[in-house]
């Protein structure tokens, strides 16, 4: 169908060009219409050859695969490729039966958004050493040696220090109107496990905030799953009677944000705007946008050069951004937004700078980080380079391992 | 002035008895209106034409080779959940446990996979996977068993509360042996050792789709031709009469649950160590519970319950398949499905009992 109807829009296309030259009668803007004509053609070709499989988690209602589909559905129509979606595919045999169905239907990329798909598209990568196999949030790329299969992530941790920002500047804001004291600026955060992805976002976002509002200290709770929209309203209401004043969260439903709407607590939530649903808490949201990775894989495909073992979006590469400020946010945000965003494109500002926490009082100069998955947890690599924690580092992995716990946040639970 | 009595239109009436022919008849004329129901709305909300929707059902379960192969596969671990629920259903121990009792053995060939991976070869794992899960699901099975024997505690209730302390286990198991660190999932176990992995024979699909099929024919002839299946016949139309000609009722339920339990943990085995090769607290994802569905339809026949399986599978592959060629959300497969089953569900009345409309209609007031 999707064939046909790009057949038949570019023969209204050239129809219309063709109507267009019709009064004119020389030659000259005939042979130039037909150049174009060929030439659109041209660029058209080596791309629309390619063909993408999706896999997600959930489907649209579950902001985390959202924020992929919308990334997946315009890369595709802009490099003008054809793709299929798989919603709702677990973290099971179904993630490596959904690839092979993909890769037998034809796709020459298969691509899964979630960590636990990872293991099942290594299994799939194997079976299809023609097929790319790319996998955002994995962690075993680097020592599969597979090369076929990639992981992809995010130096997300720097949109959250920005958001962190904006999360700082709310309570500077919050004390200087007399609602809190600076003792009173605590800010509550909803993890989902007491994974490094986690850990390395609620730090960053926490370190953003202290830049701005050196008072502030951090509770964290985990809901022991990516996406349970009831355990993380209850954890946020926790954390709200608790007395934090913000909240911020790493789990993917509005469960959260919705919380804190009905109690008037301002919130930073992840994924993509909740604006719309919270008009009177969003500050802002930091989120992945992934379109930059899949023009980069399609355009790998098309072009037949090899896609990256690891691959980091950063700010530069569009793929860490945030969304428009609501009208919680306070005055000045996005200069200083901008300003560290600056900072941080300059090389000056690291998010993990080690001069700016502790780890039991103490500054660290060396840390060995789990980097190689294994089941012992084998502290593996040196990440502190150059008085800076190196996370997502290219010459390690994509994916977070930053797994320490800095002095100013308290865990709640730690069970999961 | 008498008193009118007013007749209704309709009544409903018992069926004496139906011939299998009727029967029948009845439940494709209702498989056919929830085809024909399923298509209109599908319609309406596609603006497709209902010819490819079915096509469009049937290449979902039977579409390409390897869509067959993961069919019968499913087909495969539902037969064998339900075949396992059946002897006890049919002495009337109202088994809705099946959940937990596959949990724990997925769970216990999980333990031996991860726990004994380097220190025995992968031949003494497999068979301590074998004798262990078995055994899992056969304790999960036989616990509410004995207190049912022992002191007549309600047996729906305990089957249904040792499935949610199994999930438990499996989470906090989970938990123990996630990698990495905190991220709440074990994955594929032994993935480049493959120690524990049941073998593959002729491809990795046809192991289940064996095992179902010697599970099968074995409880075909269990309950039909032996003494055992006499007596769970006997407990379940009458504990009364079973005492009476000297059937201990006791030992006939709890021998029963242990080979219930006992086949569950069996396709815990097979979901573990020949499918997934990991444990999740969702890896049954609820067949304990579609088994009591498929082996009901089924009249506790094994051979029948081939077909109302293969029913149940196809129909929700047929509807998933239907969400993502027509780009629908994964509810709208399951909307399809529950109007399917329904309507199966809902046919069974009318084999039962028929509706008798009132002859003498517009005589009333003369």
């Amino acid at each position: 169908m999707k064939k046909i109807k790009k057949v038949l829009s570019a023969v209204l296309a050239a129809t219309m060009v063709m109507s267009l030259v019709a009064c004119s009668n020389t030659a000259s803007t005939e042979k130039e219409t037909a150049s174009e004509a060929s030439s659109t053609e041209a660029t058209q070709t080596p791309a629309s050859d390619v063909k993408v499989g999706f896999i997600f988690l959930h489907d649209e209602n579950s902001t985390y695969d959202l924020n992929f589909i919308n990334g997946a559905t315009q890369a595709c129509e802009a490099a003008g490729v054809e793709y299929m979606f798989k919603t709702n595919i677990p973290e099971g045999q179904e993630c490596y039966e959904a690839a092979c169905e993909l890769a037998d239907a034809g796709c020459d990329i298969v691509f899964a958004d979630s960590f636990g798909h990872e293991d099942y598209m290594i299994e799939a990568a194997k079976e299809y050493p023609e097929v790319q196999f790319c996998h955002a949030t994995g962690t075993k790329a680097h020592t599969e040696n597979l090369s076929n299969y990639h992981n992809a992530f995010a130096t997300i941790y720097e949109g959250r220090y920005l958001a962190g920002i904006a999360a700082g500047m709310k309570l500077n804001e919050m004390i200087a109107n007399g609602e809190i004291t600076e003792d009173q600026a605590k800010i509550g955060y909803v993890g989902a496990y007491t994974y490094a992805e986690v850990i390395s976002g609620y730090t960053s976002f926490f370190l953003g905030a202290r830049s701005v509002c050196p008072s502030a200290t951090m509770e964290v709770t985990f809901t022991g799953s990516w996406y349970d929209e009831t355990a993380e309203k209850e954890g946020a209401n926790k954390l709200i009677e608790d007395g934090c004043v913000l909240l911020s969260q790493h789990a993917d439903s509005m469960g959260a944000p919705t919380a804190c709407e009905k109690a008037g607590v301002p919130d930073v939530s992840y994924n993509g705007s909740t604006a719309s649903a919270c008009p009177n808490t969003f500050i802002v949201s930091s989120r992945i946008d992934w379109a930059p990775y899949f023009a980069y894989i399609i355009d790998a495909v098309a072009n037949k050069t090899e896609i990256a073992t690891d691959w980091v979006g950063t700010l530069e590469t569009g793929s860490v951004v945030l969304t428009d400020l609501g009208d919680a946010a306070a005055e000045g945000t996005a200069e200083a937004i901008a300003e560290a965003e600056k900072a941080m494109n300059a090389g000056t500002l690291h998010v993990f700078d080690t001069t700016t926490f502790t780890v039991n009082g103490e500054t660290l100069s060396s840390y060995m980080a789990d980097v190689d998955t294994d089941a012992e947890y084998t502290a593996d690599t040196e990440v502190i380079t150059d008085g800076y924690f190196a996370e997502s580092g290219s010459e390690f992995r994509s994916a977070p391992y930053f797994d320490l716990q800095i002095d100013g946040i308290s865990l709640l639970d730690t069970a999961y | 002035m008498g008193q009118k009595v007013k007749e209704p239109r309709y009544h409903i009436v018992k069926r004496a008895d139906i011939s299998k022919r009727e029967a029948w008849t009845i439940r494709i004329i209702a498989i056919l209106a929830a085809l024909l129901l399923c298509a209109i709305i599908t319609m309406v909300c596609t603006g497709d034409n209902p010819i490819s929707i079915f096509v469009t059902i049937f290449k979902g379960a039977f579409g390409t080779q390897r869509k067959t192969w993961i069919t019968l596969q499913y087909v495969a671990i539902l037969l064998i959940i339900s075949l396992a629920l059946t002897p006890a259903f049919k002495m009337q121990f109202w088994n809705v446990g099946g959940e937990g009792q596959v949990l724990m053995g997925g769970l216990a060939a999980a333990a031996c996979m991860i726990t004994l991976a380097d220190k025995l070869p992968n031949a003494v794992v497999i068979i301590l996977m074998i004798v262990s899960s078995i055994l899992a699901g056969a304790i999960w099975g036989v616990i509410p068993a004995i207190f049912k024997a022992l002191w007549n505690t309600n047996e729906t209730l305990s089957t249904l509360m040792m499935n949610y302390i199994a999930t438990q286990l499996v989470a906090y198991f989970t938990i123990v042996w996630e990698v990495p660190k905190g991220s709440g999932k074990i994955g594929i176990i032994n993935q480049n050792s493959n120690v524990g992995w049941l073998p593959n024979i002729g491809n990795k699909y046809l192991l289940s789709i064996i095992v179902a099929a010697v599970v099968t024919i074995g409880m075909f002839i269990y309950l039909k031709f032996t003494k055992h299946g006499y007596e769970i016949e006997v407990v379940g139309e009458s504990q009364n009469t079973a005492r009476y000609v000297g059937i201990s009722v006791e030992k006939v339920v709890i021998r029963t649950m242990l080979l219930s339990g006992a086949i569950c943990g069996l396709a815990g085995l097979l979901l573990v160590g020949g499918i997934n090769h990991t444990i999740t607290t969702t890896i049954s994802a609820g067949q304990g519970f579609t088994g009591v569905m498929v082996s009901w339809l089924a009249k506790f026949n094994p051979v029948a319950m081939i077909f109302t399986s293969l029913l149940i599978i196809f129909m929700s592959r047929g509807a998933s398949e239907i969400s993502t060629a027509f780009e629908l959300n994964q509810s709208f497969a399951d909307i399809l499905t529950g109007i399917i089953l329904f309507f199966i569900i809902g046919c069974e009345f009318f084999i039962r009992y028929k509706i008798v409309v009132r002859k003498d209609l517009g005589k009333e007031d003369a």
